[in-house]
């Protein structure tokens, strides 16, 4: 099908661009990448009166250093994630993810910032955000905010933006050099949303679980932290019997649903699965050797 | 406001100049105004692919784009990658390996391939078949096609 009509405005500067959307009074949307809201506009899923397309503002693609983060222009599109060699060096378990988000034509054009807003429960940035406690800043015609990805993530599809809200920049604190990490995902055909994915993260001392972040997606309406499953690890070197105790945890604390693609049964039993892999491969990373057995 | 926009864009070399509706997806554009019916549009939501053409060098999906948004812009579609009694290597060998069969996912087999063959080394087979697996062959043809993308990558890597 194609779009009903609507108003279009390209706007060259932030303030324009929150301006135009709003004088659509919540009727407006904005078009960053379009890889999901244009499949949306085609099947007339939306209507909005006006889209404000925000590609042409400068300095809104970028990814730069700082002394604990990274921080990234919200129209930075995947494709650059994918080959960053900052996000790389810092940021390990994201350039993992990227591989698995979508296919190289969307990667192309889809955006951060396009992601985030979104919020597709399965998607792997979301959850990405949520492992990384990233922080998104999102201006307004009222001024600036800073948004912790735990706060922004409120159901499927939903988040804390208000009709005249623009993601504008997303700071992703670096992992400490030695963080063990992994990222698991199954999908049903290389690029899809996932079915279930999980990114985790270990920090460790002394032999020890020190620090530990377990994230999963598909398995809910949001992305989640699985914070009770992480408590499960610290102060302990994790062996087969304590991973498999964490992945039922995980298991008993999703709600993953139904679909034509899989189960919930399935889902929450393939979450576990991928948690356990993903810790195993976090752990022996953080003692940098990926091919050690010790689970 | 107005209804149309004036863009102008560069396609397989040649600048058009027309006054477009911003709701006209960049695939429709193509083949409707253009009449560069090479682009096939099958889904019309981004699943399918067939529809992918290369915007300022990258792929991307033209059914997802409107055609507004690329005004500036320079764009390939299949019908620039070469021609009958020219084709490139890449459709060459398309032809040689059988990697066609109806037709319909040929064009944004092509292009795929192409933006793939720029950016990633494709040392495996499996890395050719999930660098396609963004562009559906109802035909399943897909053995074919990655042979023909793994003979054109061997060449030029001199494997």
């Amino acid at each position: 099908m194609k779009p009903a009509k609507f108003d279009y405005v390209v706007p060259r500067t932030l303030e324009e661009a929150t301006a135009a959307l709003a004088t659509a009074n919540g009727d407006g949307k904005i078009l960053a990448g379009g890889q999901s809201l244009v499949p949306m506009l085609n099947f007339r899923l939306l209507k909005p009166a006006l889209l404000v397309d925000i590609n042409r503002i400068p300095g809104l693609a970028f990814i730069e250093e700082e002394p604990q983060a990274i921080r990234v222009g919200a129209l930075t599109r995947h494709r650059q994630l994918e080959t960053s060699p900052m996000i790389a060096r810092h940021l390990p378990v994201l350039s993992e993810a990227m591989k698995h988000v979508a296919h190289l034509a969307i990667r192309n054009r889809g955006t951060i910032g396009g992601s985030l807003a979104h919020a597709d429960p399965a998607a792997e940035l979301p959850m990405l955000a949520r492992l990384l406690d990233a922080e998104l800043v999102i201006a307004s015609r009222s001024g600036t905010r800073r948004v912790a990805a735990g706060d922004f993530f409120k159901d499927a599809l939903t988040v804390d933006l208000t009709d005249d809200d623009i993601v504008t920049e997303i700071a992703l604190p670096k992992l400490t050099q030695g963080t063990g990490w992994g990222f698991e995902e199954v999908s049903r055909r290389a690029g899809d949303f996932a079915l279930a994915a999980t990114a985790v993260t270990i920090g460790v001392t002394d032999g020890a679980v020190s620090e530990a972040r377990i994230a999963v997606t598909g398995v809910g309406s949001k992305p989640l932290r699985i914070s009770e499953a992480e408590a499960l690890l610290v102060g302990h070197a994790p062996n087969a019997e304590l991973i498999a105790e964490v992945s039922t945890l995980v298991r008993a604390l999703v709600e993953p649903n139904t679909d034509l693609h899989a189960s919930a049964g399935y889902r929450r039993h393939l979450i576990g699965v991928l948690v356990g892999r993903a810790l195993d491969a976090a752990w022996r990373r953080a003692h940098g050797d990926l091919q050690r057995r010790t689970l | 406001m107005t209804d149309r926009r004036s863009i102008k864009v560069t396609v397989n070399s040649e600048v058009h100049e027309h006054d477009v509706e911003p709701r006209l997806l960049l695939s429709d554009f193509l083949r409707s105004t253009l009449g560069l019916t090479g682009t096939h549009v099958g889904c019309e939501h981004g699943v399918c692919g067939a529809c992918t053409v290369m915007v300022d060098g990258d792929s991307v999906r033209s059914c997802l784009m409107f055609a507004v948004q690329a005004d500036g812009c320079r764009i390939e579609t299949v019908e620039g990658l070469g021609a009958i009694g020219s084709l490139n290597r890449l459709q060459q060998s398309f032809h040689e390996h059988h990697a066609l069969q109806c037709g319909f996912c040929t064009p944004g087999m092509l292009v795929t391939a192409t933006d793939l063959m720029n950016k990633y080394p494709l040392a495996t087979d499996e890395e050719i078949r999930k660098g396609l697996s963004g562009n559906l062959c109802r035909c399943t043809g897909y053995q074919h096609i990655v042979q023909a993308v793994r003979a054109v990558v061997g060449k030029e890597s001199g494997r």
